[in-house]
């Protein structure tokens, strides 16, 4: 339980912001270079030392683990206090490896403010890395609020041409679902001895109708961020104008800080209201992976269409939270992970494509498996996991999830079932008019295959989409005890 | 032994890899070399396998973990016992014969290397699939033969058509998976554990458990798992109505649709009702179901190849109907049957898709049999062989089609659970129909007249000895599998104890292969068989004309039979045309009128007029201020004087 290297958390949280700093102090484009490998050489180093969090975790405990605790504003009890659990880990070693990845691919492509671009990145890891190991409230609304900073520029400066629009919308949308949270945290804070400890919140005795308000305020925060229908159309817009980079980051990591919300604080704090209210959540998910995937199917933007597809996914990460069930838990979280690398690599393959040819549509598109066959394989590869193909991480969800809501009831089980069909629709016919095909047009002919730098992003998300649906073991074990901790505070009445 | 085990799957997924990494850089005849050579050590391992199951020795264990979760252990692992082994023999020896014939056949194709690594890899995954031993190992297996299916029939990617088809494929393909995994978590929700053995001997205990509330109905557990795991093997042996995708699929290359399409991947569902047998034995319901759609298969299938001209599809819609007759004899709970039928067809009609597939190279991939005809002067062992195989699929003795029809008709005859008369009648007719079809094959595509035009007949001859090998190799079980195996097959030890022995097994007096070919004599089945053979020497050989003047008679049964009884017409009516339109009118209506016009942008609209209103009132002239402020305190005032 003692970690190697002290204050581990601390310093994975203020090493990329640190390096983001130093980042920005480059100066102008004429040291792009130099913004680049700084860039680089933060967000590896971040990397590996968060692999040091799955090496020295014990997953024997549910109880948090690398934990800092620090008085920070005596007079209103804001503690700084850190600390993960099987549940935070991996997705900390998500954001750290999805944002190498990001800074990688975008080596060459982006050209313009180098030294923001990536210290926006850099900054943004800390400030994620901030709200998934935050065990006092007050902290992880900072670092929650802080982190739409770094992601508004983005949209904003490097996005498309309808960015603003997309950047307000998603800034707006986000803000209102987190001012109720802030409302929420501070009732909790005078119902429970006047501490902001999210452990504390979790053992407070909450009447029923407190509890029903409660979640209803955190749900506005979460649903938005999740998204969950119907509070999803911000995500389009924002990934449509988001440069790649932003759209991996996007899908890949801040969808799964409302997911996360849920697990952190709804279930747990006001266990009553969430059983209690789980018919909606559910309904809410299922419409999400049948309404959602046949809106996916109409797309003509790649890029919405994997939105519209990450929307639906996600559907089955709040399913499978909500029927309170291990497989049905294990598989959501499963799926977590999974979507970050899987919505990840498919944006970068579009931003592959967007690089060359301007655009985004589908229809420009045909045939570019004849001049591009190295980037086809992998497209095809990732789309299959889309789908959830078993033998890729796109199944172990998908699967357990599916296992799990058939124990509590048969037809939820068979209506998310109808991803299978829908998700493969929706996918594999944008691969029928992307990838097959004669070229259609002389813009398809003149593409040139992926390159170094490109296979080997793309190779990493592979070998972890591969890996993980080969031998999900690794992943589900270090979850184990915290979710059946979890999951018992969830069954016990605080009534 | 276990290591063996695990050497007959990694060898053919080495070479895979091997292939598909590196098989640019190697060249064309390195790579199927390394192939050949990893699916052939499969082969001679899994025949020794097999001895070592007759033997009497099997296994059943884990290779690894491959996840835990809420106190459920998920395994990698094998059941190797007579049914496993028999199917490893059988994929493996296809497998390796369309592998040699794939270097003739593909010899040209810009793709050479790719083919290999994709069949190789289709023999890996179609190996875990019959090697499992729990239901989730099972599904990989399944979903990868799936995908490999997926990629060979659009192999031809250029070809719209091609990835028309395969698209069609996976998503068909697909619902029958939705059925199989809601038959899993059901197995999973009834039992605890997706281990075969563990279900299995659970099985009779929880006969009684029942479900109430589907469909407003009591449904046994059992059956109802069945009938979910049974809609699996459905999409993935193309039985009606979710057989649409496989006549499609014959876009992929000849050489796949032998292996995949024919022999091995869509006997993927017999194979799963039979494995399951110990769940299917205890559900009437389910093996009427299973009856009734196996007769309807066999028999509408069958007649829909009467009028087919391309030659792949012809050989395709027969294998629709043979799946049928597979299906039937699992409804008549006699498995070890429909395993033997599967394993004589997946000789013969291997067989009969590389002859369709010599004479398509030997026309520069003409496959209209309607410039076809006189062929048997110019491939005498293409010839030989193919009538080889119909004789076997037409079920004439001694061919092996004959024992393993003949069995699969006793059997259905002595059952008497509900749907099995309608069975039986569809599976007698059909002898008549497939007899037809099948000689109207041969003496179109080889008697008569040469239709094809000057300059392809001067081109034609034999194929290659990599193409007739692999041929005569096929002909030999095809010709000889059926007598040889029949009498442990009536005798009800062909799988030992690895499916259940329903009622009719271990059936007859007549156990001796030519004791039966003596009873066929007697019996209906075989005269019905040599009378489709004849109506077809009367229709394309005898009197040319009359296949003209019938279909004219009878015209509407004839675009009933062409148009395939419109199932494609109605499905892209109601699902795909349907899908798209039902997904513009949510995205149109819901997500941009309704939440973002309405809701979002219209409160942000409902924010503007708001700050436009109060606008009004930030005049920043002094005396408005003034005058709100004395109204102020002129309603202060009074207000605190009333009270």
């Amino acid at each position: 339980m003692d970690s190697m290297t002290p204050n581990i958390l601390s310093i994975l949280i203020w090493l990329p912001i640190l390096g983001g700093i130093l980042i920005l102090s480059t100066g102008g484009d004429r040291n792009a270079q130099l913004a680049r490998k700084i860039a680089l050489g933060f967000s590896v180093g971040t990397f590996l030392l968060s692999l040091s969090l799955y090496a020295d975790f014990d997953i024997t405990t549910a109880s948090m683990q690398f934990v800092e605790r620090y008085q920070w504003i005596e007079s209103l009890h804001i503690q700084y206090f850190l600390g993960v659990d099987g549940i935070s880990m991996p997705l900390i070693i998500l954001t750290t490896l999805l944002t190498t990845i990001v800074v990688i691919a975008g080596w060459e492509v982006i050209t313009k403010r180098v030294a923001q671009y990536m210290a926006s990145f850099l900054i943004m890891e800390g400030l994620m890395i901030g709200v998934f190991s935050s065990m006092d409230a007050i902290l992880f609304y900072l670092f929650w609020e802080a982190m739409l900073i770094p992601m508004f520029l983005i949209i904003g400066v490097w996005g498309g041409s309808n960015r603003v629009y997309a950047a307000i919308k998603f800034f707006l949308y986000t803000l209102v679902g987190s001012l109720l949270m802030l409302v929420a945290i501070i009732y909790l804070y005078f119902t429970s001895d006047h501490t902001f400890n999210i452990a504390s919140f979790h053992a407070t005795p909450l009447t029923y109708t407190t509890q029903v308000l409660i979640f209803l305020a955190f749900f506005a925060a979460f649903a938005v961020k999740v998204p969950m229908f119907p509070v999803h159309t911000w995500l389009p817009d924002a990934h449509v104008e988001a440069p790649t980079g932003g759209s991996v980051i996007l899908a890949a990591i801040t969808l799964k800080m409302g997911a996360y919300g849920f697990l952190r604080f709804s279930i747990p704090i006001t266990p009553d209201a969430s059983s209690e209210l789980a018919i909606w959540v559910i309904g809410l998910s299922l419409i999400a992976v049948v309404y959602i995937a046949l809106v996916a199917l109409v797309q003509r933007d790649m890029k919405k269409l994997i939105a519209y597809s990450s929307i639906s996914h996600m559907g089955f990460v709040t399913l499978g939270f909500f029927i309170f069930d291990t497989q049905g838990m294990e598989g959501a979280i499963v799926q977590m992970i999974s979507h970050g690398f899987i919505s990840g690599a498919l944006f970068l393959c579009v931003g592959v494509l967007y690089d060359q040819m301007h655009s985004r549509e589908i229809d420009s598109y045909g045939g570019v498996a004849n001049a591009m066959p190295v980037f086809s394989v992998f497209l095809v590869f990732f789309a299959m996991s889309n789908a959830g193909l078993p033998g890729t991480s796109g199944f172990v969800g998908e699967f357990l999830v599916i296992l799990g809501s058939f124990r509590v009831n048969g037809w939820y089980a068979a209506v998310a079932g109808l991803t299978l069909v829908l998700g493969a629709a929706y996918t594999l016919w944008m691969i029928k008019r992307v990838v097959y095909g004669e070229i259609t047009n002389e813009k398809v002919k003149a593409l040139v295959d992926v390159n170094g730098r490109e296979k080997l992003v793309l190779g990493v998300l592979a070998v972890c989409v591969l890996g993980l649906g080969i031998y999900p073991m690794p992943l589900l074990e270090v979850m184990h005890s915290t979710v059946e901790n979890l999951l018992q505070h969830a069954a016990i009445s605080k009534l | 032994m276990k290591v063996i085990y695990l050497l007959v799957p990694l060898a053919c997924l080495v070479a895979a890899i091997i292939a598909g990494f590196w098989g640019a850089k190697i060249g064309n005849s390195a790579t199927h070399r390394i192939t050949i050579t990893g699916v052939g050590l499969s082969f001679v391992l899994s025949v020794v396998v097999l001895f070592d199951v007759l033997d009497g020795h099997s296994f059943n264990g884990s290779i690894y973990t491959w996840g835990t979760s809420g106190g459920v252990s998920f395994e990698v692992g094998f059941l190797i016992d007579h049914l496993s082994a028999v199917m490893m023999a059988v994929v493996t020896f296809v497998s390796l014969m369309v592998h040699i014939y794939t270097i003739g056949y593909m010899r040209d194709d810009p793709g050479y290397t790719r083919f290999f690594c994709y069949i190789a890899l289709f023999t890996f995954a179609m190996l875990m699939l019959v090697m499992a031993n729990n239901f989730l190992q099972l599904f990989f297996g399944w979903e990868a033969v799936g995908l490999v299916s997926y990629l060979l029939i659009g192999f031809w990617f250029k070809r719209e058509s091609a990835v028309a088809a395969n698209l069609k494929a996976f998503l068909v393909n697909r619902v029958g998976d939705l059925g199989f995994i809601l038959g899993i978590a059901a197995v999973m929700y009834l039992f605890g554990t997706l281990d075969y053995s563990a279900v299995f001997s659970a099985a009779s205990e929880k006969q009684n458990a029942v479900v109430t509330g589907v469909l407003g109905y009591e449904w046994s557990w059992i059956t109802l798992i069945c009938l979910l795991l049974f809609v699996g093997a459905m999409g993935k042996s193309a039985q009606v109505p979710l057989h649409v995708w496989l006549p499609d699929s014959m876009e992929g290359p000849t050489p796949i649709s032998a292996l995949i399409h024919a022999a091995t991947m869509v006997t993927a569902g017999i194979f799963l009702v039979a494995r399951m047998s110990p769940l299917f034995e205890l559900s009437t319901t389910a093996s009427s179901v299973i009856l009734v759609i196996g007769g309807l298969t066999a028999l509408s299938m069958a007649l829909v190849g009467l009028v087919q001209n391309d030659i792949k599809r012809v050989v395709a819609y027969s294998t629709l109907s043979q799946l049928g007759y597979m299906t039937v004899a699992l409804g008549a709970s006699a498995y070890s049957v429909a395993i033997f039928h599967l394993a004589t067809h997946a000789f013969f009609k291997a067989l009969l898709f590389l002859a369709a597939g010599s004479v398509i190279i030997a026309l520069h991939h003409e496959q209209d049999m309607r410039r076809m005809g006189g062929l048997r002067r110019y491939m005498p062992i293409t010839y030989i062989t193919s009538v080889i195989g119909s004789l076997a699929l037409a079920g004439i003795p001694p061919f092996s089609g004959f024992f393993s029809k003949d069995a699969i008709i006793e059997a259905v005859h002595h059952s008497n659970i509900p749907g099995a008369g309608l069975a039986y009648a569809a599976v007698l007719m059909g002898v008549v129909v497939t007899a037809f079809y099948s000689f109207r094959l041969i003496f179109m595509v080889f008697h008569g007249e040469p239709r094809m035009d000057k300059q392809a007949r001067s081109h034609l001859k034999e194929s290659p000895w990599v193409v007739t090998v692999p041929l005569v190799l096929l002909a030999i079980p095809s010709l000889l599998s059926g007598g040889f195996l029949v009498e442990s097959v009536l005798g009800g030890h062909f799988l030992g104890d690895a499916v259940a022995q329903g009622p009719s097994a271990g059936e007859g007096d007549h156990l001796t292969a030519v004791g039966l070919m003596t009873h066929g004599f007697l019996a209906a089945p075989l005269w019905l068989a040599l009378g489709g053979v004849f109506l077809a020497w009367i229709f394309y050989v005898r009197v040319p004309s009359l296949p003209g003047n019938v279909s004219q008679r009878l015209s509407l049964i004839y675009r009933i039979l062409h148009r395939k009884y419109g199932f494609d017409q109605f499905y892209q009516w109601l699902f795909a045309s349907g899908g798209v339109r039902l997904g513009e009118w949510l995205w149109k209506r819901a997500d941009i009128a309704l939440i973002d016009g309405f809701a979002v942008n219209g409160t942000a609209n409902m924010v503007g007029w708001f700050s436009r209103v109060l606008k009004r009132l930030q005049t920043g002239y002094v005396y408005h201020y003034a005058f709100v402020m004395i109204i102020g305190v002129v309603v202060f005032l009074s207000w605190g004087l009333w009270s």
